[in-house]
């Protein structure tokens, strides 16, 4: 089956548990939950608070496209994706991508694939206001974060599903 | 045309958004970008460097020689900074 897709841009804070609660409540075909909060980190106690501007629209059809490359990829259940906006101050969550899965791999790769690609092409601009009157301003484009985006560009193989050696066959296979 | 500003492209040029009209001379987005760098200091400061700015056509993200076209939004920001 395909799973859910969930793509939400928000201002309101949002608690991971209970979000990722949605994703496995009643479910037993599952083995896999990795989730990602980003978090307003303090820069050492120098940051007020992270003013987070967005392309409202654009947003939201930027991150579908991110999940929609995301489910070409591996073969993931569910995709929750929540992005806030807005004034954000040191210790809130800013962002949390959720991904299920039959098995960890496909969760896993999912849950890096999406956070990369939020970062570098869904439309959101950082500003910092510091505790320092007057002192601040936009974050600049990293590096870092591009070149980790990129590592993905390289031709890939559609992944393979891993040979599943029934419990019972490990068993018989050793020796007596 | 409608276009929108953000980050410090929109707090250069001082709008969020606006409806433009530019001469049937120009025809792709980096023509349009150099339009709108001469009208007016925020503007020349927006675009002082062309290459450091993205752009979107109706919500997909386009290159300076992408034409124009038919679209009904253009947006101008600096390169992205989510996550």
């Amino acid at each position: 089956m395909t799973g859910k897709t969930i793509v939400r841009v928000q201002a309101e804070l949002f608690d991971a548990a209970t979000e990722c609660a949605v994703l496995t409540d009643g479910r037993c075909d599952l083995g896999a939950l990795v989730t990602f909060t980003g978090l307003c980190r303090d820069e050492g106690g120098v940051l007020q608070s992270l003013e987070i501007e967005h392309y409202p629209g654009m947003a939201e059809d930027e991150i579908k496209r991110i999940v929609a490359d995301t489910r070409e990829r591996w073969p993931v259940q569910d995709i929750l994706v929540i992005h806030r906006f807005g004034m954000i101050t040191p210790g809130e969550p800013i962002v949390l991508v959720a991904t299920t899965g039959l098995h960890r791999g496909e969760a896993f790769n999912a849950a890096e694939f999406l956070m990369d690609f939020l970062k570098t092409e869904a439309p959101f601009w950082k500003k910092q206001h510091l505790k320092a009157k007057g002192v601040g301003g936009w974050v600049s484009a990293k590096k870092e974060d591009e070149d980790a985006a990129e590592k993905w560009l390289a031709p890939h193989k559609p992944s393979e599903k891993p040979e599943i050696i029934p419990i019972i066959k490990q068993a018989e296979a050793k020796p007596a | 045309m409608k276009a929108l500003y953000f980050s410090w492209v929109r707090e250069r040029i001082g709008k969020n958004e606006e409806d433009i009209t530019p001469p049937d001379s120009i025809k792709t987005v980096g023509e349009l970008m150099t339009w709108l760098s001469h009208q007016g200091e925020g503007y020349a400061a927006a675009f002082e460097n062309e290459k450091t700015i993205r752009a979107a056509l109706d919500h997909t993200y386009v290159k300076p020689e992408t034409a124009l076209g038919q679209a009904r939004e253009i947006a101008f920001f600096p390169p992205m900074t989510g996550g």
